[in-house]
């Protein structure tokens, strides 16, 4: 069993965003990075199937240098080899140039499962996955949050209002996950470790003519005005008439 | 011409689907252009000529096309598309909307805006769209270089309106389908078995984050609400990777969007990936022992303190209150 799966490095925004003077892009200045919540539990559900039916996983991103920080993570998890498609300009990298150069990355390297996450934290463009799958000729399921391997054939859940919507593939084929699939683990100290001894396989991906462009970022607009009812313990008569007062009591 | 993708359940349009009609009789309106659709499904054709206003509705029919069919759907789109030649089109920002244009998009080779709120018209031409960056919590000014302009609409983004004006043409569409259209399709449905009151339809919900610090302490959470009208517990993505809750109870970007009359958020200081999940809520009221804490901006009301010595003394304020 071959597991690709693919994660994008995305700011760890905390309680707010600042934007560059042109805002053009988020303020990462004083930031941390993280994987994406999707593609976090993309990267435990391929540790677990490789785990549990053996073969091996590999992880890749398009992003700067620095996203080896987000590969590295990956590898101290337990997965086994790394990608990185590395361009510095990533954030001129619209949906479809992404998907193009990761299907050309991996099109010839035999992959039996590609996961990705559902849509990334940032950019929220839901299609990366569903394009890669299209370009390769194979079949995708989107946001699903369940998938067990048997044989050669992949048994995946979506979670909808009405219930379970169970799909059954035959492999190799694309999922794109949601969290929630899974709770992802922390790396060892022993994994971290060995995870600096696996070399990154570095690749300088060609993009192609943007179909997007980005013009500008902005913060809605929140109207929101705070009253404190107190402090500490003082304060819940107050909270109470409160409760009352919007119906909650 | 503007195209819109129509997603139907139960040979029914859904919300967003009319949220969407509405959004391109709009823009229809502002670029002199005339809007048209596609309906696939069964039992769909006698939805056509509800949709007055429009000048022609493409519906395919077909038993096969029960449901949601993916590769089935994106194929007719693809192939409707070419023949039509629209300028614009839109679908749902749904989960179902969202996968279906991004199947679309990849066959014609096209950029595609996911989770649009507004378009932006100049010279009779759409020039830009704005977007959800970040569940919502930043908007994207985006300009779509490839034609046709592909979006979908974030749904609440507009309320939906009655549709008015002629009855549309109604088109009949063939298409030869294979096994491979079919390849990706629902299997069965496992109806789950629905347990108290869902965060989505509580009239008050109280969450609880980093602060409550261990699983145990969610019970004070369980007991508040268990005091409340129609209230239920949700928890923060901090609180489900730890396992002091399960997953199905996290309020978030990549959890559940809530709207109810209340929100109690406690212990949680604001992270934006949360904020994205409640900001629909009618109140906000914080309790959280740092008042620098980002979520004091984003609240209604405010109590600063420490939550473990807070919830016992207004669990029995409100116990005293009811007993009264």
């Amino acid at each position: 069993m071959k597991v690709l799966v693919c994660i994008k490095r995305v700011p760890d925004t905390g309680g707010g965003f600042r934007l560059t003077p042109d805002s053009k892009r988020v303020d990462t200045t004083n930031l941390g990075f993280a994987i994406s919540p999707h593609e976090e539990c993309a990267v435990e559900e391929a540790i677990r199937i490789i785990e549990k039916h053996g073969g091996s996983s590999t992880v890749l991103t398009l992003g700067p240098t620095a996203a080896q920080e987000q590969l590295r993570e990956a590898l101290a998890k337990g997965v086994s080899s790394a990608i990185l498609l590395e361009t510095e300009d990533y954030e001129s990298w619209d949906a479809g140039a992404v998907a193009q150069a990761i299907a050309e990355t991996v099109r010839s390297m035999g992959f039996d499962l590609l996961l990705f996450g559902n849509e990334s934290a940032d950019a929220c463009n839901y299609q990366v996955g569903l394009r890669v799958a299209h370009l390769l000729d194979l079949p995708c399921v989107s946001g699903i949050k369940a998938l067990e391997i048997q044989e050669r054939r992949a048994i995946a859940k979506r979670d909808s209002p009405e219930g379970w919507e169970v799909y059954e593939l035959s492999l190799p084929a694309v999922f794109t996950v949601k969290e929630g699939i899974n709770v992802p683990r922390h790396p060892s100290l022993r994994g971290i470790m060995s995870a600096k001894k696996i070399p990154i396989e570095q690749k300088k991906p060609i993009r192609r003519d943007p179909q997007m462009a980005r013009e500008l970022l902005k913060k809605p607009q929140e109207g929101r005005q705070l009253e404190i009812l107190g402090q500490g313990v003082e304060a819940v008569a107050k909270v109470a008439t409160k409760l009352r007062e919007l119906g909650a009591i | 011409m503007i195209f819109v993708l129509l997603e139907t359940a139960n040979q029914r349009l859904t919300e967003p689907s009319l949220e969407t009609l509405t959004a391109a009789r709009d823009l229809a309106l502002k670029l002199g252009d005339a809007t048209e659709a596609l309906l696939i499904g069964s039992g769909v054709r006698a939805l056509a000529p509800t949709l007055k206003g429009l000048q022609s509705v493409s519906v395919v029919e077909d038993t096969r096309l029960t449901g949601y069919v993916p590769e089935a759907f994106a194929k007719i789109a693809a192939e409707a598309i070419q023949k039509k030649r629209p300028n614009t089109v839109l679908a749902p920002g749904t989960e179902v909307g969202n996968d279906w244009l991004a199947r679309v998009a990849v066959r014609l080779d096209l950029g595609l805006a996911a989770g649009c709120t507004g378009f932006s018209v100049e010279n009779g031409a759409l020039k830009s769209v704005t977007r959800t960056n970040w569940g919502g919590s930043l908007l994207e000014e985006i300009e779509i270089l490839s034609n046709p302009k592909l979006l979908t609409l974030q749904p609440h983004a507009v309320s939906a309106q009655p549709l008015t004006g002629g009855e549309p043409t109604v088109e009949t569409v063939t298409v030869t389908l294979d096994e491979r259209d079919f390849r990706v399709r629902m299997k069965e449905l496992v109806r789950k078995e629905k347990k108290g009151l869902s965060l989505t339809e509580a009239k008050v919900v109280v969450g609880g984050g980093r602060g409550l610090g261990n699983a145990e302490a969610f019970k004070l959470l369980e007991e508040l609400a268990g005091l409340l009208n129609n209230a239920a517990v949700g928890a923060t993505r901090v609180a489900t990777s730890n396992n002091w809750r399960p997953h199905s109870d996290q309020i978030g970007q990549t959890g559940t969007q809530i709207a109810p009359d209340l929100y109690i958020a406690v212990g949680i200081s604001g992270a934006i990936q949360h904020m994205v999940g409640c900001k629909n809520s009618k109140k906000i009221l914080a309790v959280n022992k740092d008042s620098e804490a980002p979520i004091f901006q984003r609240a209604d009301y405010g109590v600063i303190g420490d939550l473990h010595q807070i919830l016992p003394a207004l669990i029995a304020e409100i116990k005293k209150l009811k007993g009264a």
